[in-house]
């Protein structure tokens, strides 16, 4: 997968993950973009191995990044931790303080925000509850429209002609909105509401550090069958 | 930079938040205009311009531009001011991953299960809380004795961003328990986190900002006041 760089890096580095989280995908992109040559440990079938319960005693959850002998938990973590570590290749983050300021925002914002409603969707025990999590979540969308363009200012990603911070964020949530697309009959990311985003996502499952690692939508699907009551959505 | 430059910050006497980024800009010498919103009454116009998403202090406007998000504002000023002052994040990567980590355990799960025990009318649900709130406090004292390697603060002799996260809670616990009797910082249980939060508090930048103890129970007295007669009627 490429060469790494600089003395220390030549320690081994290990991802522990499992396929459908959206949060293990980040930091597989993270790593992709820096061409960085890793070992992926596939958890889905054991979430409570000795692995995961070794070095991440306090969440008990992956993505989990060992480079060397260190442990890295949290995938926003993990993917800022790549990018001070690997530093060939393009920066995630970019150089400017106040940028950073508010693509470390915006990523906070879709997790607390976008994923919790997604999520919500998806627990909703019934109609009122579901209704709500739906709006909440088109709320987002309009929002992160805005974002995407006075982010990406003409260009292709939020963070300028190559992904950064903002786009691996959300970029990593499209798989399970395109799954609630399909059971909810719902378009979240639309043409006409929404374009800069739905052309933004084209582009983003098209990049060479996505493509590989992107989930497919119809395992995702049977996946979501598997996890959730979808029953409710008939 | 030649030209002065413009430093507000917006934000509430009581709110550990706001203590945060006064902390960051006093470690990095910086002057700073203080504004004080009152969340009870109407928030400012410049207020609800900077943060339209979620309306909240703390605000930091740097020549106008606003920076959101306590902590996110803490990493601005470090970086922005960086040649002037200590280093308030660790400059080794892993060091910094492991800072983000605790303090997003401190935010996300911490501080919320002491809120949520504060506010429960459920005395089941309080007792379960604060259990939750001691076993955190015990965890960070593992973290702090693990990372600190017997040195003041949590990552050197300085003040650092874990230092700030947990710190700006102190005042509060303390007032919770002139309050209610509540010792969560208990030295039979977590020595070397209390040990840690008085050599925090007693540190020149930190005494010169955090609200004083006293002023803080009575503010918490009156809120419970309230919530409990909006209870009743």
């Amino acid at each position: 997968m490429g060469v790494m760089n600089g003395s220390n890096n030549d320690e081994y580095v290990k991802l522990l993950g499992a396929w459908p989280s959206p949060f293990v995908l980040r930091t597989r992109i993270a790593l992709n973009l820096k061409h960085v040559a890793y070992e992926y440990l596939e958890e889905e079938d054991n979430l409570n191995s000795e692995s995961v319960l070794n070095y991440n005693p306090v969440h008990k959850q992956i993505p989990i990044l060992i480079h060397g002998n260190k442990p890295i938990r949290e995938s926003l973590n993990i993917v800022m931790y790549v990018d001070e570590t690997w530093l060939s290749g393009p920066p995630i983050l970019p150089s400017d303080p106040f940028d950073r300021a508010i693509a470390r925002f915006w990523d906070v914002y879709i997790d607390e925000h976008c994923f919790t409603s997604i999520n919500g969707v998806a627990i909703s025990k019934d109609e009122e509850e579901r209704k709500a999590a739906m709006a909440k979540l088109e709320q987002c969308m309009a929002l992160l429209e805005e974002t995407f363009q006075e982010c990406s200012k003409g260009r292709g990603f939020f963070g300028g002609d190559n992904i950064g911070f903002i786009d691996i964020g959300f970029g990593s949530l499209l798989g399970p909105l395109k799954v609630l697309e399909k059971f909810t009959r719902v378009k979240f990311i639309h043409p006409d509401t929404t374009p800069g985003l739905f052309h933004w996502a084209d582009r983003f499952y098209a990049h060479e550090a996505v493509k590989p690692v992107m989930p497919d939508i119809e395992k995702l699907v049977q996946f979501a069958k598997l996890k959730f009551d979808t029953s409710i959505f008939k | 930079m030649g030209d002065k430059e413009e430093v507000k910050l917006l934000g509430v006497w009581y709110s550990p938040y706001a203590i945060r980024p006064k902390i960051a800009l006093r470690l990095k010498s910086v002057d700073y205009d203080y504004v004080e919103e009152d969340l009870f009454g109407s928030k400012s116009e410049l207020l609800l311009k900077s943060n339209p998403v979620h309306k909240k202090v703390p605000v930091l406007l740097h020549n106008v531009k606003p920076i959101i998000e306590s902590l996110n504002i803490v990493e601005y000023i470090d970086e922005t001011w960086n040649s002037s002052g200590p280093s308030i994040l660790p400059s080794d990567p892993h060091d910094r991953a492991i800072a983000r980590f605790w303090s997003a355990f401190v935010d996300n799960k911490w501080f919320p299960a002491l809120r949520a025990a504060a506010i429960t009318k459920s005395e089941d649900a309080k007792a379960k809380g604060i259990e939750e709130v001691e076993g955190g406090l015990l965890r960070l004292d593992e973290a702090f004795v693990a990372i600190s390697k017997g040195r003041s603060f949590f990552c050197g002799d300085v003040i650092g961003f874990m230092d700030i996260c947990l710190g700006s809670f102190l005042v509060l616990l303390k007032a919770r328990e002139k309050l209610k009797g509540e010792k969560l910082l208990d030295e039979s249980k977590i020595p070397s986190l209390c040990k840690w939060a008085d050599e925090f508090l007693s540190d020149d930048i930190v005494k010169n900002v955090v609200p004083e103890i006293d002023r803080v129970a009575k503010f918490l007295g009156e809120l419970e006041a309230i919530a409990q007669s909006a209870s009743r009627s």
